[in-house]
């Protein structure tokens, strides 16, 4: 057990991945000596050489395109893109290229690219760095979503993510790179499945679902709750394609009660989803309809009022407030 | 790095136009906006300062082979148009007036090369031996692919306009990669040859970015990559003009690598040229881009009417410059192919037209299954659930058959 933020599991991660793999490569720009924005790569062209840790020209869907090419080939890349507002240049790659390959191709094609796309707000960024496209890919077959939310989860989802042969976009929880937490490099223990969610905190009156940056703020909301004699149950989504129903169903099926929670838009987003497919898997068990919690329908606000926007523990608490007003 | 390091400007720019201006000679001869052609409108063959040696690779029988491929394909195109007409197919992509691009560039790759079309690279798919009954799954709706790309190194047709182009760019940077890893691990000389990779776009398509994009990164890395650019001349019914203004070889100079303007309807040029390319990209040289100057004779696909957009006096223009028509007249001058070779060549598509009817009419649609299998190449648990309800469903019309039946 070693104990590193978030962005350092994932660099540990990667490293891990680069020596295990000869096969393996990251491509972003600004990856290489500057180390990623974040400085997610920090320290990894030294290590393995800019064959592996490529600088690339800036061009998203050239980025994505020729990850497409080299998975062709045999390689196993992970694409950095630089801020979730960038990935749209490469839409269109990943969106009709990415995810169709293997089913067009009727089988005989596999192209296991990894994205990262640093994503979220709450970090007092400008236009186009704080925000939350996850429900847009989500809504592609063919693609892979996932979000760690602590160092541990980040450490073993990226190398898991790799492994995949499937393409997965991990979107890393950005107002969270600096988390600190446990990581055992030894053993993935309960995070073995990446597709899994975790229950990071047990209950039994209402259930929270959450994600990436909202799981430490659902977490203080029900700590809150609990002043007032509420147990509150808390998932960790952790995936979002394909999303654990079986985990969130069960949980409602103990408490009844489901409130779903993400920075992205209420309107068309996860939260929606969720509402829907436990409306129809767990109808009887539910005492109160399901809940949304989520960002306005509006671009993401200017950084001085992005408080007003983000879901906070007391939009969560509201939230809660309305499922057991029934 | 040191102080000395530190360059004052990105380029010396005299140094590196010079460079290029010298590399596009050699590989030219002449300025890059001069078109090569070998092989006349009239079926004379011509000389060149420097593809005149790649002609005398050819024999007779590789002559009479581009012929026999020429006029399998438009035979084919023929079939498909009318197994289009038929209703056995949803669309067709016809190619005619383009066979000397495809089959001289096509015949030009190597086994080893990968290739990545667009969609009317009928041509080229043939020189890589891809099963012509399998190109025409797609345009019947009962595959998005068809074949096998690993089978014959021939990619999947793209229909998302220079998407395939970045993909191109990225397998020659893989084969890059496998040759550093190659050399590292002392296998240099082994017995893999060096391989290149070859990606088909439109004069439409050069207009997207994703050509744009994947030429700068096949020049940052050097990659063994051709970009050949099928002029046709039309974009469905918008015309070159309103893609560019210069000829389009003439872009590659701006990212740095030769381009090399070919007449399209000149089998033996097309061929020489893409060989020149191919070799200079295996060789480690870098990219080429290839421009064939050529003409799509008839409609863009069979939903197409060309006689809104443009005068028949154009196609007939161009119908002259025919690349069957002119080698016909170079081998039968040269005395390389009589009419016994003509009358087989005929017959030979004929039967190939009555394989492909047939192998059309017996092409049937796919289960569903196969959709839920490939979505994803892992256990998934969604595709699972969705596939369950579907046999559920699916099941609970199996005892109402006979009614059914009996009801028609
Ligand atoms: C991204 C995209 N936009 C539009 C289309 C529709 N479309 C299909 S073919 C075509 C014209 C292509 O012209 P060109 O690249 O010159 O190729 P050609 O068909 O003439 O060989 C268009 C606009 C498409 N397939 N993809």
């Amino acid at each position: 057990m070693t104990t590193m933020t978030i962005a350092k599991a994932i660099n540990e991660g990667l490293r891990a991945t680069l020596s295990h793999n000869p096969k393996s490569l990251l491509m972003g720009e600004d990856i290489g000596p500057l180390g990623g924005v974040y400085r997610v790569t920090d320290g990894l062209i030294g290590e393995f050489g800019p064959d592996r840790v490529v600088d690339t020209p800036l061009a998203e869907s050239g980025i994505i395109g020729t990850a497409i090419g080299l998975a062709l080939r045999g390689y196993l890349p992970v694409a950095e893109i630089q801020f979730d507002g960038f990935v749209f240049p490469g839409f269109n790659q990943i969106t009709t290229q990415l995810a169709k390959m293997h089913s067009r191709s009727n089988g005989n094609l596999t192209v296991p690219v990894v994205i990262r796309i640093p994503y979220g707000g709450g970090i007092g960024s400008i236009e186009h760095h704080s925000e939350s496209p996850e429900a847009l890919f989500a809504h592609t077959p063919g693609l892979r979503i996932i979000t760690p939310s602590n160092p541990h989860d980040a450490y073993w989802m990226i190398q898991q993510a790799v492994n995949c042969q499937d393409p997965v976009i991990v979107f890393e929880p950005k107002r969270r790179y600096w988390l600190k937490g446990e990581v055992d490099t030894e053993s993935a223990g309960s995070a073995e499945d990446p597709f899994k969610a975790n229950v990071v905190r047990e209950g039994t009156d209402a259930t929270v679902v959450v994600y990436g940056p909202l799981v430490p703020v659902a977490l203080a909301a029900a700590n809150a709750a609990a002043e007032d004699g509420r147990s509150i149950e808390v998932i960790d989504l952790r995936s979002i394609s394909p999303i654990d129903f079986d985990a969130i169903e069960a949980s409602v099926k103990k408490t009844g009660r489901l409130v779903v929670a993400h920075e992205a838009p209420t309107f068309g987003g996860i939260g929606g989803e969720i509402a829907a497919r436990i409306s129809e898997r767990a109808f009887l068990s539910l005492e109160a309809p399901v809940i949304r919690v989520g960002g306005f329908h509006m671009p993401y606000p200017v950084a001085k009022i992005e408080e007003d926007y983000l879901p906070d523990i007391d939009r969560i608490l509201e939230a809660l407030d309305r499922t057991f007003a029934y | 790095m040191g102080a000395t390091h530190l360059p004052s400007t990105e380029f010396d720019g005299t140094e590196l136009d010079d460079q290029l201006e010298a590399q596009a000679e050699a590989a030219l001869g002449v300025p890059p906006t001069e078109m090569v052609q070998l092989l006349g409108p009239d079926g004379t063959l011509g000389t060149h300062s420097v593809f005149s040696e790649y002609v005398e690779r050819l024999d007779a029988e590789k002559l009479r082979g581009f012929y026999a491929d020429m006029a399998a394909i438009r035979r084919f195109d023929q079939e498909a148009t009318a197994l289009q007409r038929q209703g056995q197919l949803a669309l067709w992509v016809p190619l005619t007036g383009q066979e000397a691009a495809q089959i001289g560039s096509g015949r030009a790759s190597q086994p080893q090369d990968y290739i990545f079309p667009t969609y009317r690279e009928h041509g080229v798919a043939l020189t890589r031996n891809v099963d012509l009954a399998e190109l025409l799954k797609q345009f019947r709706g009962v595959s998005n692919g068809g074949w096998n790309p690993k089978d014959t190194n021939f990619h999947l047709y793209t229909l998302v306009l220079a998407a395939q182009t970045p993909h191109a760019v990225g397998y020659a940077m893989g084969i890059q990669r496998d040759q550093r890893l190659a050399e590292a691990q002392g296998v240099e000389g082994s017995a893999e040859p060096k391989a290149a990779v070859m990606v088909y776009f439109g004069d439409g398509a050069s207009s997207e970015g994703d050509v744009h994009e994947s030429m700068v990164f096949a020049s940052s890395y050097n990659a063994p990559v051709v970009f050949f650019c099928q002029n046709n001349h039309w974009a469905i019914s918008v015309p070159t003009a309103v893609q560019t203004r210069i000829p389009l070889s003439n872009r590659a100079k701006g990212y740095g690598f030769p381009g090399i303007r070919v007449d399209g309807n000149d089998v033996i040029a097309v061929h020489a040229v893409t060989e020149w390319a191919l070799e200079h990209a295996r060789q480690g040289n870098g990219p080429v881009l290839i421009e064939a100057f050529t003409y799509r004779v008839g409609a863009h696909t069979t939903a197409d009417d060309p006689t809104k957009y443009r005068e028949s006096s154009e196609e007939a223009l161009w119908r002259e410059k025919d690349p069957l028509d002119r080698l016909e007249k170079y081998l039968r001058a040269e005395g390389m192919a009589d009419e016994a070779f003509f009358a087989k060549v005929a017959a030979e598509g004929d039967e190939l037209a009555a394989y492909i009817r047939k192998s059309t009419y017996a092409s049937d649609a796919p289960d569903i299954r196969t959709a839920f299998a490939n979505t994803y190449v892992e256990a998934h648990p969604l595709v699972a659930e969705e596939l369950a309800w579907f046999e559920e469903y699916s099941a609970g019309f199996a005892g109402g058959d006979e009614g059914e039946g009996a009801g028609r």
